[in-house]
């Protein structure tokens, strides 16, 4: 028995051997799902670990709670929070007026009001602001006796490097000027350059956050903003107004967080996690008062790429490929099928697939976080599914119209019906090359779904997430080199399982 | 000549781009008759075949098989009646010579012994080895896959075989082999045949009748004496001496 029965066989076959538990982990871990508090958090360092810092106060007064951090942006997370992804978030006051609300008062009346309409609110005023300001060095501060802006404007011989956003936007450095008259003329420099020019003595003046990590390790002052330029970015706590019902102790505890966290903590906080790469749970549990070191995977590149998370980051990255691949092998085969009989509707199709493409993932990812209404794996499998027709389609299209025309013919001439043709001709002669297409977005998916981990969907992508707020190299590759692995695992395993699905004569054989 | 009329072609024509490629033609092709098709390249010998199989739609005139009239709608069931063969032999390389040759048997659900039974016959009938027929069509030489293609085509036992220059791509000897073969298969099987080739030679030892074309056009039908004898223009005897096949052959 060989021939087309064989192909058959282990072609279905192995369809249902890829897809079944895939589907059945998807299920599985859908069904695991009590009510926990979700607290989401942003790609920086400081959100991080103020979501670290609610989650543990949370868990602490009992509630079962899990932290969903490092999602994409406010978008992601505003989504998120409305769709119930998530439940409480740190934001800041500024943030939450323009961005959400698209007005200019942060007072928490206003904000609440406005937010109210989507079953949310703002609440807990944690401590600090962390809003554009300028910084000199902590020396020259004393010595020249200046404590806020206003002081800069006699002193015309310092040297400003202010970066190059700050400089050109408007609400940036043209209007400080003007509201405080400064005559000096600053420099563009790139941030990151900025502060070893200010600790090398070569500027005096730079533009900064106020609770950046480095202010304490570079011995900078932050100057008042005594004529209230800056805009307000108040750090506080978005929720789900649900959450009051749904979790009252834990509720509790998190609104306690209001006021214990001032500026000099936050810089404080940042820098452990920037400058000494301790880990967010960790900074957080110490913030806490809690004494019990938490053994986390800070030890070490080893220590980091084999750490407690490991499976479950690959179970999920697995679930993420080779779910979508599933699904994408299922519609773009018959796409591909059509486009190849019919030239018009190939067009068409591939058109269409081709632009899909172009969609860059992270846009594509926030619009359909509202569209199905949830974060995590349902949005991440539909964006993968998407990227994932293209080769295929592609391929199912060129591996049939690529089928010699004298064995096309041969087969009508036979009297062989079109869907009999399809399925024992040539389907069997297109297997080589819809399998390479297959292969290719196997592939490619490894990679993509890396930015699952923006959207809570979890994968290797977590570590790269983390490793870049951080800028922790090893947790970079930690995080980076299993889906490099992986996407060569399952290049060799297609290389292998072409041998069972293409028929032997269609390989090389002497 | 009588006989019963298998398969006819009534002032069929065909243009490509504005450009005829068959002229409107008339033809009978009788029982048991062996008809050659002949003429230079791209004098629309290959487009009269595959009129006569439906793979094209003439723009004028009926194709019929035993008076039905072929169309789209019933090209697939009139072809189970008709064996086609080709140049390139068109076995399907990713099936085993046997599997392509038992393909449509298989396909219409033909009891197993039936069909192995058939295939011995016809492997005897073109005398292949049957252990070749386990082997995929790229292990098998030039004339095998030729004799394996002529096995698929009578398969089914189809009164009519068409064949497209089916021994253009083998070498002098095997030709010559297989020109004996299949002039002694295609008296005992009684089959009607349209072969097209461009040889003269043989469309002198395997026609009863020949037709040949130049341009879309049919210039002169009859045996190979009646064009010698009597060419219908200077083109016949041209064509044929440029062959060198003007010394007369004796019909084997």
């Amino acid at each position: 028995m060989n021939g087309p029965r064989a192909f058959h066989r282990f072609s279905l076959r192995g369809l249902l051997l890829g897809v079944l538990p895939c589907w059945l982990a998807f299920c599985g871990g859908g069904l695991a799902w009590a009510d926990e508090l979700k607290v989401g958090s942003k790609r920086f360092t400081e959100s991080y670990i103020l979501g670290e810092i609610v989650a543990q106060t949370a868990a602490r007064a009992g509630a079962a709670v899990t932290h969903r951090p490092g999602m994409g942006n406010t978008a992601v997370l505003f989504e998120a929070l409305k769709a119930g992804g998530i439940d409480v978030y740190p934001d800041y006051t500024g943030t939450i007026a323009r961005q959400l609300l698209r007005t200019e008062a942060t007072d928490l009346e206003t904000l609440n009001r406005g937010l109210s309409e989507f079953g949310l609110g703002v609440a807990a005023k944690l401590g600090f602001n962390n809003t554009y300001a300028l910084a000199l060095r902590e020396t020259a501060a004393q010595r020249l006796g200046i404590a806020a802006i206003s002081g800069l404007a006699g002193h015309a011989e310092l040297r400003f490097g202010l970066g190059h956003e700050f400089m050109e936007r408007n609400d940036g450095w043209p209007g400080l000027r003007e509201l405080y008259a400064l005559p000096q003329t600053p420099a563009g420099l790139d941030h990151g350059l900025a502060y070893e020019a200010i600790a090398a003595g070569q500027i005096d003046v730079m533009d900064i956050y106020s609770t950046d990590a480095k202010i304490g390790r570079y011995a900078l002052r932050v100057l008042e903003d005594d004529k209230r330029y800056f805009p307000e970015y108040e750090a506080v706590l978005v929720y789900r107004l649900d959450v009051v019902q749904r979790f009252p102790q834990a509720w509790q505890a998190i609104t306690g967080l209001q006021s214990r966290i001032d500026a000099q903590a936050m810089i404080a906080m940042n820098a452990r996690a920037e400058l000494d790469g301790v880990a967010f749970a960790d900074i957080a549990a110490g913030f806490l008062g809690d004494s019990q070191a938490r053994e986390t995977g800070s030890g070490g590149f080893l220590g980091k790429l084999f750490g407690p998370d490991f499976w479950r980051l690959t179970g999920q990255h697995l679930l993420l490929v080779f779910g979508s691949l599933a699904a994408a092998v299922v519609v773009a085969i018959p796409l591909g099928i059509w486009a190849a009989r019919s030239e018009a509707a190939g067009q068409v199709i591939l058109s269409i697939v081709g632009v899909i493409q172009t969609i860059p993932a992270l846009a594509l990812l926030v619009f359909l976080i509202p569209l199905l209404g949830r974060i995590g794996t349902l949005p991440a499998l539909v964006a993968l599914f998407l990227y994932s027709l293209l080769p295929v389609v592609r391929n199912t299209h060129s591996g049939l119209t690529g089928i010699e025309p004298s064995l096309r013919e041969s087969a009508l001439a036979l009297g062989l019906p079109g869907f009999a043709r399809l399925w024992r001709i040539e389907l069997p002669l297109a297997a080589r090359t819809i399998l390479a297409g297959i292969k290719t977005s196997a592939v490619i998916n490894v990679g993509t779904a890396t930015i699952a981990a923006f959207i809570g969907a979890g994968g290797y992508g977590e570590r790269l997430v983390t490793g870049l707020a951080l800028n922790d190299h090893a947790l970079l590759l930690a995080g980076a080199i299993p889906a490099a692995a992986l996407a060569l695992l399952v290049q060799w395993s297609f290389d292998l399982s072409e041998r069972r699905v293409v028929a032997d004569g269609l390989r090389d054989v002497r | 000549m009588t006989g019963a009329r298998v398969l006819a072609v009534e002032n069929v024509s065909k243009s490509f781009d504005g450009h005829a490629v068959l002229q409107p033609m008339s033809h009978v092709f009788r029982v048991g008759q062996t008809t050659v098709v002949a003429g230079p390249s791209g004098c629309g010998k290959t487009t009269l075949l595959r009129l006569l199989l439906g793979l094209l739609q003439p723009d004028t005139g009926t194709v019929r098989l035993d008076a039905e009239e072929l169309t789209v709608a019933n090209a697939g069931r009139l072809r189970l009646r008709v064996g086609y063969v080709i140049q390139q032999g068109g076995l399907f390389p990713h099936l085993t010579a046997r599997d392509n040759v038992s393909l449509m048997a298989d396909y219409m659900g033909h009891p197993s012994d039936a069909v192995r039974a058939r295939i011995g016959e016809l492997a005897e009938l073109v005398r292949m080895p049957a252990e070749m027929l386990a082997r995929f069509p790229q292990s098998l030489s030039g004339g095998q896959r030729q004799r394996v293609a002529l096995m698929r085509a009578l398969m089914l036992d189809p009164p009519v075989l068409l064949m497209d220059e089916p021994l253009g791509a083998l070498d002098p000897m095997i030709r010559f082999d297989l020109q004996q073969e299949l002039k002694e298969i295609f008296a005992r099987l009684n089959k009607t045949v349209v072969l097209v080739t461009h040889d003269m030679h043989e469309a002198a030892y395997l026609a009863s009748e020949i037709l040949l074309m130049r341009g879309g056009r049919v210039v002169q039908r009859g045996s190979l004496d009646a064009l010698l004898d009597s060419p219908a223009e200077a083109f016949v005897t041209d064509f044929i001496r440029a062959q060198r096949a003007d010394a007369r052959l004796a019909s084997q």
